[in-house]
């Protein structure tokens, strides 16, 4: 299987980078680690007539701390978030999270970026970083703009980003409530999550449960109107829409959910 | 592009993946080509170091960089790697389609983790599908190789 015919162009900086997905209008992709959209192309399901190649933007690749908050570059390997020393000790979710991304090979080619705009509800880092309340920046020909992660995925693979407009960065407060964990249920390891839980203090969100990464508003109300953990959990499916396919029929992803959330909970509770 | 140290140099369409340009271009069939759909890991080989699936990766991304294949790991003379020759000494292969590509995903574990723990092989190897589960031997092979005795913390 290979992709449809298409032009490749690399950029050695940002602006170029920019430049190059003006000239190729709507039918231009940038190319990160290529691990959501060569499947994709392979597929034929991403017919981009040129792919602008970013994977050569250093300038995009580290992780920062900022103070209040880390900045992780969008072109950051999962492999470089489990590995590193800063985010194990800032946000060990991420770290954590990253480090259970399909499998070894893929974590040294896919990257944060590329798995937030590819926008997959059933992706681990968007529901990850829906949990931390991050910030996402986007520059486009116009400048640069910052994106709030509950303001960013609108739909099935469907992002605030416009077309031409790159995700540079992953601003990511750091918590206020140390504990954390994140849980998914999978066949394989290689395989999307059936359902996904990420815990950070009392935010809790859902990987593929609905149309995009969710929080799940009904447990985080639960918890702060003072309900222990199990009870809360039991509230984990309210108003989600998952999806069903060959994996899982609506009600076993809401059961999953439930005690998927319970679990996290536990486990994040006895970390604080 | 570097392939097993030897510089190698042709123009490919833009769409070449790097397993074909590996096998069809460089002439280099060790990496087989399984599920074609980054599932399997038969495909596996080491770029600048790291382990990747060849087939969800563009010739053109490879360009300018180090890529190692099976036929890279055996010294000059022909003398096995070790993980090579842990594989051959444990029976760590069946059929042998998987072995390429459980090879070069071992050797890449252990440059990461020297030495790791039976449980933190099969993790790692978790990219590599074989289709004789010959699993057990295989995760055998690894800790051999990395000069352990076998089963130190076997379940």
């Amino acid at each position: 299987m290979i992709p449809a015919a298409f032009t490749y162009k690399r950029a050695w900086s940002v602006d170029e980078a920019l430049d190059l997905a003006a000239q190729g209008g709507e039918d231009a992709k940038f190319l990160a680690g290529g691990h959501s959209l060569l499947p994709l192309m392979k597929l034929r399901l991403a017919v981009p007539e040129t792919l602008v190649d970013i994977g050569r933007l250093a300038e995009l690749s580290s992780v920062r701390d900022e103070g209040s908050y880390i900045a992780v570059g969008a072109l950051t390997t999962h492999h470089d978030l489990a590995t590193s020393g800063l985010l194990g000790q800032e946000l060990p979710l991420l770290a954590h999270a990253a480090g259970e991304v399909g499998d070894p090979q893929v974590r040294h080619r896919g990257t944060i970026g590329g798995s937030l705009v590819h926008a997959d509800p059933a992706a681990d880092l968007p529901a990850v970083i829906l949990a931390l309340d991050a910030t996402l920046v986007a520059r486009g020909p116009g400048g640069s703009r910052e994106i709030a992660a509950a303001d960013f995925f609108h739909g099935l693979f469907e992002t605030a980003l416009a077309p031409g407009e790159l995700l540079t960065e992953i601003r990511i407060p750091k918590p206020a409530q140390a504990g954390w964990a994140f849980q998914k249920f999978t066949k394989r390891a290689i395989d999307w999550a059936i359902v996904g839980v990420a815990v950070q203090g009392d935010a809790v969100a859902l990987v593929n449960m609905g149309q995009t990464p969710v929080r799940a508003a009904a447990v985080e109300q639960a918890l702060a109107s003072g309900a222990a953990p199990d009870a809360a959990a039991a509230h984990a499916a309210d108003g989600t829409s998952a999806p069903e396919d060959i994996n899982a029929d609506r009600g076993y992803r809401e059961h999953l959910a439930r005690v998927l959330v319970g679990r996290a909970l536990a486990e994040s509770r006895s970390r604080s | 592009m570097t392939v097993n140290g030897s510089a190698v140099t042709a123009e490919v369409a833009d769409r070449t993946l790097l397993v074909h340009f590996l096998r069809d271009v460089a002439g280099l069939t060790a990496t087989n080509i399984g599920c074609d759909t980054t599932s399997c890991g038969a495909c596996t080989v080491l770029l600048d170091g790291q382990s990747v699936k060849s087939c969800t990766v563009l010739a053109a991304q490879a360009e300018g960089r180090e890529v190692t294949t099976l036929e890279g790991l055996a010294a000059a003379g022909g003398e096995m790697h070790p993980v090579q020759q842990a594989f051959h000494a444990e029976h760590g292969l069946q059929c042998g389609f998987c072995t390429p590509g459980m090879v070069m995903a071992a050797v890449s574990l252990l440059a990461e983790n020297p030495h790791p723990t039976e449980e933190q092989v099969r993790t790692g190897l978790e990219g590599n599908l074989c289709r004789c589960t010959g699993y057990h031997n295989i995760v055998r092979a690894v800790l051999a190789a990395s000069g352990q005795a076998e089963g130190q913390d076997s379940q």
